[in-house]
């Protein structure tokens, strides 16, 4: 999907967590695009008045159309949408835990138990979860590196916490997701995922 | 007098007497619902045309990357605003003013239940969307979002007026929605034609039920919020300032428990008008009439438990999530079930082609898409990719705009002829169709990709390098494609209304009663109430309407000069009551002003004029009644058909105490949603650690309560005994409970200190606010013993001191129960 690719594309995953996303909705475009092509063919059928379709009776429609098309469907879908979900969350301690301020309009990311500085780059080891414990110090911000994976909202009082990870080394981009003002267009940040050798040098010498 | 003796025309010059509006500045007493609905429609036509400006200065920013045509302290405002205009100022009232000039129609009727209610709710809609308007061309217009979430909605962030507009301008307006929401429901329930039973009602009065039964709880969620977030903007009570106890997500679910419940209320009139429209055109009765009813209702229902949608990336746990994920997914049913429904119409039944079917087919193609991204979005974790996106922009405009806006442009086409008495010519309307067809799925159908390319909402502009520039250019040629579309549309109406082919009766071949009237309508619409034996939508218009011009059915004769139409029983539809209705009047506009003025204060800091403005509202209202009601008791009276049937102030089951008691279900609602926001902070809340417990005196707690429940007990013997004396009793009484709250209130130590305290702030005026209702509805009753109003048979007056002192009485135990547990909070806790 040449198209889908960007610094900022959900659709261009960089990791397991956004790639699994991405799958999710590759399979409900497929599912929903089948939906759709099936009701406009239907609608099409009534106006051409085929004769088949003439002699389905009301039962079938209401029957048929609104319970035994889309309960099987729905059922799958949320089922198959808990489970993943279920993984995705930040389950257990991840190895490493940076903790993401928002303020407007700019983020700062502290590693606890480092020798390293706040920083406004986020810097995260390469192939392994790292959890974000997101808050926010004025009003309400989201984070989101659409590569890695989904968002969080960052909320004065409510720490919360999200899982990403990278598959490689290098630069990603994030992004405030919540509208905050008038700085809310500029609240992009860098990402950069490090080789973990790399990366336990980095919080060792604390010099980014 | 029978029905006999008047010619049509004479009938007719007899009744249009009766129900005229004055001329020249009189019309601005009108209380006439084909007028006041005309009037609704055109000012949200209006506003639709703003917010569309609005939108088309939104795409003219973003369709190039780093654009400079407006800073993000305006384009801020521009948004804010175009979702404010279309959904509170446009979509609301648009369908609000539709179903009040059709729903009596349809129904038989020759108004809605309360006429001077119609004509205030449209100044309060007036008045309230202007001051948003005058704001904006003053450069001062809200400017957070049209969700306006804390803190960025609060004083220290937004120290301006902005946020006060959105708050103050749009409580005003939402007036106009609880109060057609009361009217709506009632009208619907007791203003009926007899023989109209609740089965037969036209599907649309079916949806228009379950949409006002939804406003009825939907609304009290947000103007609480609205309330609570302006008092903390004005006197410093921090219901949502996380640093002193409150919490930004309380206002979140606040708004979202209104929110979500909006976007069906919006969308079940416009389905309404599909069930109406779609039999009409595949010429056969509507398939599945029963398992839409369950689907309508089933679909209000759900629409309670999807709020959290909104919310998916807050914070709150994975599995509470899961449940409003099924909930959000299970509703798709009940849409599957209509949509299909309306499709196998289409199949059994002989379809043909005009310009509504264009918009229905219009309406199936972008719903559909809407409904299927909706589906997609209620999956939490791809929520937490495309919330706040622009995919989210996409779906949101498909839902709304193809459940919504297409329906509309549907149902203008099929009932502009009734408005105008003349056909379309058709001349643009292929064109026109066409237009916003294309423009409409360029401009949006993209935005699908742009969000998952990771453009977030509400960003005023983008560097070039993200991959999001050739998505934007051509969703802004989209839009001006669009926006040509609807230009189009506005020259084709006022084509058709200057035109137009004038018509006899029924140019559709319609099955609702509306096309039996003359049209353009009549003010007092139906000549004579028809009898009513089968399925409101599946009738003959051509044939009943000559019958009911002759004055050959219910009431088909003017008496005594006064504006007369019938009252039901809900379920039979059985005559059961002569409802006479108040004329034209300034009134409602005196009172609206007053009410604004209300508004006006609190907007520019005068706050000590507000409650003149409250008292002044208070005594207007009172002065409603004055003409109300009668003096002695008449019996039953004839009303045509060899039927009589008692006037409806001798009719215990009146329209007057119906819409009090719902009046009461809203205004509990409203105060569950304080209860809901008092425990949640009280549970979920930062900063609630340390609190010391407050030394509250119990003892005024109790000699409120003994006073309020021997206030509400006296005027339920009043009601009881016909005994109006015991008003006297109830009024002190509660007049008592009035001061000791009071008093309780001023003892809150330091409400602003911490929202612990600003809650019992809050609960106790709530408790001080009702019961001086109840008080004075006890004194109004004795008012009108006095004046000689009331009698054995005539006792509205003593139902509704009853019915709002007992409310009050009951109000008290939960709000005086929270109070102590709030006082206690921090108690070694």
């Amino acid at each position: 999907m040449a198209g889908c690719s960007g610094a900022l594309s959900a659709l261009d995953p960089a990791g397991p967590r956004a790639a699994n996303l991405a799958t999710l909705w590759w399979v409900m475009l497929i599912g929903a695009t089948l939906l759709f092509a099936l009701v406009m063919v239907l609608l099409l059928l009534a106006y051409t008045r085929s004769d088949w379709i003439s002699r389905v009776t009301p039962g079938q429609w209401i029957i048929g159309g609104g319970l035994m098309l889309p309960v099987p469907i729905l059922v799958l879908l949320t089922g198959t949408a808990l489970v993943l979900g279920e993984q995705l969350l930040p389950h257990g301690e991840a190895p490493v835990r940076v903790e993401g301020e928002a303020r407007q309009w700019a983020w700062t990311f502290r590693y606890p138990g480092t020798a390293m500085p706040p920083t406004e780059t986020l810097h995260i080891p390469a192939g392994q979860p790292v959890d974000i414990v997101v808050t926010a110090r004025d009003v309400i911000h989201s984070l989101w590196v659409p590569r890695l994976g989904g968002k969080i909202d960052a909320i004065p009082g409510h720490p919360n916490v999200i899982r990403l990870e990278a598959d490689e080394a290098g630069i990603y981009w994030g992004q405030c997701a919540e509208y905050c003002g008038e700085g809310h267009d500029g609240m992009q940040f860098r990402v950069e995922a490090h080789d973990p050798a790399a990366f336990a040098a980095l919080m060792e010498g604390g010099n980014p | 007098m029978s029905q006999s003796d008047l010619s049509p025309i004479r009938l007719h010059r007899a009744l249009n007497d009766i129900w005229g509006t004055p001329p020249g500045l009189g019309r601005l007493s009108s209380v006439n619902h084909t007028v006041l609905g005309r009037r609704f429609m055109v000012v949200a036509l209006i506003f639709f045309a703003i917010g569309g400006l609005l939108s088309m200065l939104i795409r003219a920013q973003l369709a190039t990357p780093n654009s400079a045509f407006v800073g993000p302290e305006i384009y801020n405002q521009i948004f804010t605003m175009h979702g404010t205009v279309m959904m509170f100022l446009f979509a609301i009232p648009m369908f609000e003013g539709f179903a009040i000039y059709i729903l009596p129609k349809m129904l038989g009727a020759r108004d809605m239940a309360f006429p001077r209610l119609t004509a205030y709710g449209f100044w309060c809609y007036l008045f309230g969307g202007s001051i948003l308007i005058i704001a904006m061309l003053m450069g001062v217009a809200p400017n957070g979002g049209w969700f306006m979430y804390t803190p960025l909605s609060s004083r220290p962030y937004t120290p301006g007026i902005n946020a006060d507009v959105w708050l103050l301008g749009i409580t005003f307006v939402e007036i106009s929605a609880v109060t057609a929401a009361v009217e709506l429901f009632v009208t619907i329930l007791k203003v009926r034609a007899p023989g109209m039973s609740l089965i037969r009602m036209p599907l649309f009065a079916w949806y228009m039920l379950v949409t006002s039964g939804m406003m009825i709880v939907g609304f009290p969620p947000l103007i609480l919020g609205s309330i609570l977030l302006e008092l903390e903007r004005a006197f410093g009570l921090p219901f949502f300032d996380p640093t002193r106890g409150g919490d930004p997500l309380l206002w979140q679910h606040l708004f979202w428990l209104f929110g979500h419940p909006e976007v069906y209320i919006i969308f079940l009139p416009a389905a309404g008008a599909l069930s109406t429209i779609i039999p009409v055109f595949a010429q056969r009765p509507i398939l599945g009439f029963r398992a839409i009813i369950a689907a309508i209702v089933a679909m209000g229902f759900l629409s309670f438990g999807l709020w959290v949608h909104h919310m998916f990336t807050v914070g709150i746990p994975h599995l509470a999530l899961a449940f409003f994920s099924a909930a959000s997914a299970l509703v798709a049913i009940p849409t599957a079930i209509q949509i299909f429904a309306w499709i196998g119409t289409l199949a059994s039944g002989r379809p043909r082609w005009d310009i509504p079917m264009l918009y229905v087919a219009g309406f199936f193609v972008v719903f559909v898409i809407g409904g299927l991204t909706g589906v997609m979005l209620a999956m939490v974790p791809f929520n937490t990719q495309a919330h706040d996106s622009y995919f989210v922009v996409a779906h949101l405009h498909y839902v709304l705009v193809g459940g919504f806006v297409f329906p509309m442009l549907a149902a203008i086409y099929h009932w502009m002829p009734h408005i105008s008495g003349r056909q379309s010519l058709y001349r643009l309307s292929v064109p026109a169709f066409w237009f916003i067809m294309v423009g409409f799925n360029l401009t949006f159908f993209l935005m699908h990709l742009t969000g998952l390319m990771g453009m977030p909402r509400r960003i005023s502009t983008y560097p070039s390098n993200w991959g999001w520039d050739w998505l934007n250019l051509l969703s802004s040629v989209g839009s001006f494609i669009l926006t040509m579309g609807f230009a189009l549309v506005l020259a084709d109406i006022v084509m058709q209304f200057r035109f137009g082919r004038p018509f006899r009766r029924d140019p559709w071949h319609a099955g609702t009663l509306e096309w039996a009237i003359p049209t353009p309508p009549t003010n007092y619409s139906f000549a004579a109430l028809p009898r009513i034996d089968a399925p409101g939508d599946q009738l003959a218009p051509r044939l009943i309407g000559p019958q009911l011009a002759g004055g050959r059915g219910y009431l088909g004769f003017p008496r005594d000069g006064q504006m007369e139409t019938l009252g039901v029983d809900m379920v039979t539809g059985e005559a059961e009551q002569l409802i006479v209705l108040p004329q034209s009047s300034f009134l409602p506009l005196w009172t609206g002003l007053a009410t604004g003025s209300i508004f006006v204060a609190l907007l520019f800091g005068f706050y000590w004029l507000a409650p003149l403005g409250a008292l002044l509202t208070v005594v207007l209202f009172l002065l409603w009644t004055v003409k109300l009601g009668r003096k002695h008791d008449s019996g039953p009276v004839d009303i045509g058909m060899g039927e009589q049937a008692p006037r409806d102030v001798e009719c215990p089951g009146n329209v007057t105490v119906l819409a009090n008691r719902t009046a009461v279900v809203m205004d509990a609602i409203l105060f569950s949603s304080l209860l809901f926001g008092g425990l949640f902070l009280l549970v979920v809340a930062p900063n609630w650690d340390g609190l010391a417990p407050l030394d509250l005196p119990l003892w005024l707690l109790a000699l409120a309560l003994m006073a309020s429940t021997a206030g509400a007990g006296f005027s339920w013997l009043a009601r009881r005994a016909n005994a109006s004396g015991l008003l006297i009793g109830s009024a002190v009484a509660q007049v008592l409970a009035v001061v000791v709250l009071a008093v309780l209130m001023a003892w809150v130590p330091e409400p602003t200190g911490h929202a612990r305290q600003a809650t019992m702030f809050a609960l106790l005026a709530y408790a001080t606010i009702h019961t001086a209702l109840g008080a004075l509805m006890s004194s109004y009753g004795i008012w009108r013993v006095q004046q000689g109003f009331v009698s054995t048979r005539r006792n509205t007056e003593l139902v509704l001191a009853w019915l709002w002192n007992g409310y009050a009485a009951a109000a008290l135990v939960p709000a005086l129960g929270l109070v102590l547990m709030l006082a206690l909070a921090g108690d070694g806790a």
